[in-house]
């Protein structure tokens, strides 16, 4: 053998490797949040049952000329993305770096990258059980169509949302005890959900809020969602996107610095 | 030690072998933590197929040493080389198995899907059934995380390091909270990874347990190196007697007594730290025949060890 044949095959066996590491890596975090209880079931039932009381009741009602039960839809699918990013990287990042477990971690030879592609991948395949629940909840009972284009943007819209409120739940991760993280994250997740327009459409909503919503990342994540099934105009599409990719660096950012603070002291 | 261990029956022939070059050194190496010293121009060098044991009492810097010989933190000033490189690197860490202190880790996994997961982060690592067998954790391979007891978990931690039969281990604290019978096996575990030529740094508070498995014994005390050398030589040091006598003598001439490791005066008694009690009852008695209230005991290992980290009076042996 050549001396870049084995080269590219040491190259070939070390990139084998890595994927198996990425591969078990992402399995077992799954798995270790799915037999979490209090998150999965959290996770799971909170957009499910609001869809249920506000959405799936209300089916009949007409939101210009989409029914109400489409309109929330879209929008309790970006709730449960949004829960299950903040709590899945807040609480599990918390808890898992206050209690020296990161630690260990990091002085395995696993790549820290790993650790945060599973992170990412569990949050990301918990948003599509939310989204999936949700899409069947309102197809059988509310009288929701969607076209085939209209689920996979869904989808798609899930898998992209997680990573802004995962860079947030890392701010907040960082930010708090690991004790005192789930209690601080429902204080911002619920409220915030609420001011965006995610539980009941925001022209429902008192004028303050109103005013507030486009200060939160939420509400742009709503109106991408919204745009999906047809409802806002689609010209607002990319200042949406935009201001949630502002929101990410900002958020990453400011993990950033404290992250090396942290590091500069310990 | 009755013990049998798994890995030495794998390996029975494989010897203990001393390389002269280090395969992890600290040089002069400094860590601050803000105004606080952890590590004060700290030097020393492991050598292949030694267990050497960091002793010291809680916050003697022991972690801070482990700490950076992994790369997870970086020295104020001073090297830091781990097997020829840098221990941030990814390559040197895929040969190096470190078994840290943990407070809680993930609960919701089991057993034997930590040990898959630590198994796939090593290109060579052991058989499946080796690295249950490390830590004994056949009869618990299918428990939940959450549901081990605290010896059992150090076993998994234990198991976890070793997995990947790395050439370097960092064991710190490795037995807390193991009982003793827990302990001995572990130990034993130990012992045979040194025989197959690994490296093992352990740290510990136990004088007990650096006897037991260290050939080499390095004390620190507020992040210098107050001691080092086989356990027996460090024993010599800091096992002896205490005597307590009411006397007329100064401390300075009790001190200059031979075999006399510390003095200190507690209301009008003085309290002797010796390696050799008899001569300086001995001496005590020529000295001061008046001497009254005499009580000998033998010091426990722990008091003979706080005698050699407490700074104060310290005395030449």
């Amino acid at each position: 053998m050549t001396t870049a044949a084995i080269a590219a095959t040491s190259q070939q066996s070390s990139f084998a490797h890595s994927t198996r590491i990425y591969a078990k890596e992402i399995q077992y975090e799954f798995l270790k949040t799915s037999r979490n209880r209090m998150y999965s079931i959290s996770t799971i039932s909170f957009p499910v049952v609001f869809y249920f009381l506000f959405g799936i009741a209300n089916r009949h009602a007409m939101m210009g000329d989409i029914s109400i039960a489409k309109y929330l839809l879209a929008s309790y699918c970006c709730f449960g993305v949004i829960g299950a990013a903040l709590f899945g990287i807040g609480v599990g990042f918390a808890n898992e770096r206050s209690q020296g477990w990161l630690e260990v971690k990091r002085a395995s030879p696993m790549p820290s990258m790993a650790y945060i592609v599973a992170k990412l991948t569990s949050c990301i395949a918990f948003g599509w059980i939310v989204t999936a629940s949700l899409m069947a909840l309102g197809i059988a009972f509310g009288g929701v169509h969607l076209t085939m284009m209209e689920i996979a943007s869904l989808f798609a819209l899930t898998t992209l949302g997680s990573l802004p409120f995962a860079a947030m739940g890392l701010l907040i991760g960082l930010l708090v005890p690991a004790n005192a993280a789930p209690g601080i994250i429902n204080l911002i997740y619920l409220p915030m959900s609420f001011c965006s327009g995610l539980w009941m459409p925001l022209q429902f909503l008192p004028h303050w809020v109103q005013t507030i919503a486009p200060f939160l990342p939420a509400y742009h994540y709503g109106q991408m969602g919204l745009e999906i099934v047809g409802f806002g105009n689609k010209a607002a599409f990319l200042g949406h996107f935009n201001a949630l990719l502002g929101f990410t660096f900002l958020f990453l950012g400011l993990s950033w610095l404290l992250l090396n603070r942290s590091n500069g002291r310990a | 030690m009755a013990a049998t261990t798994v890995l030495e029956s794998l390996h029975p022939t494989a010897p203990r072998q001393a390389d002269a070059a280090a395969v992890a050194s600290l040089r002069s190496v400094t860590k601050h933590y803000g105004n606080q010293v952890a590590l004060d121009h700290l030097s020393l060098d492991l050598h292949r197929g030694e267990i050497v044991a960091l002793l010291g009492p809680n916050g003697a810097g022991k972690t801070t040493a482990v700490r950076l010989m992994l790369g997870l933190i970086t020295p104020t000033s001073g090297s830091v080389h781990v097997l020829g490189g840098d221990p941030r690197d990814h390559k040197v860490r895929a040969n190096i198995g470190a078994m840290l202190q943990v407070a809680r880790m993930p609960e919701t996994l089991r057993v034997r899907e930590y040990i898959d997961l630590f198994r796939s982060y090593y290109p060579n690592p052991l058989s499946y059934s080796q690295s249950l067998a490390l830590g004994h954790l056949d009869e618990i391979k299918d428990r939940l995380f959450g549901d081990l007891s605290g010896g059992q978990k150090q076993r998994v931690l234990f198991a976890l390091a070793a997995c990947g039969d790395p050439d370097l281990l960092f064991l710190d604290e490795p037995t807390v909270g193991m009982d003793i019978d827990a302990r001995r096996t572990l130990w034993g575990q130990i012992r045979s990874l040194a025989q197959r030529g690994k490296t093992v740094l352990l740290t510990t508070h136990y004088l007990e347990e650096a006897d037991a498995l260290a050939h080499r014994v390095i004390v620190l005390n507020h992040g210098k190196i107050i001691a080092e050398g086989t356990s027996e030589a460090i024993k010599r040091q800091v096992s002896g007697s205490k005597i307590r006598c009411i006397t007329t003598l100064e401390e300075s001439i009790v001190c200059a007594i031979p075999s006399v490791v510390n003095v200190t005066r507690d209301r009008e008694a003085l309290l002797i730290t010796t390696t050799d009690a008899e001569s300086v009852v001995r001496s005590l008695f020529q000295k001061d025949p008046s001497l009254s209230g005499l009580q000998v005991t033998s010091a426990g290992l722990d008091d003979a060890f706080l005698a050699l980290t407490k700074s104060e009076n310290p005395k030449a042996n």
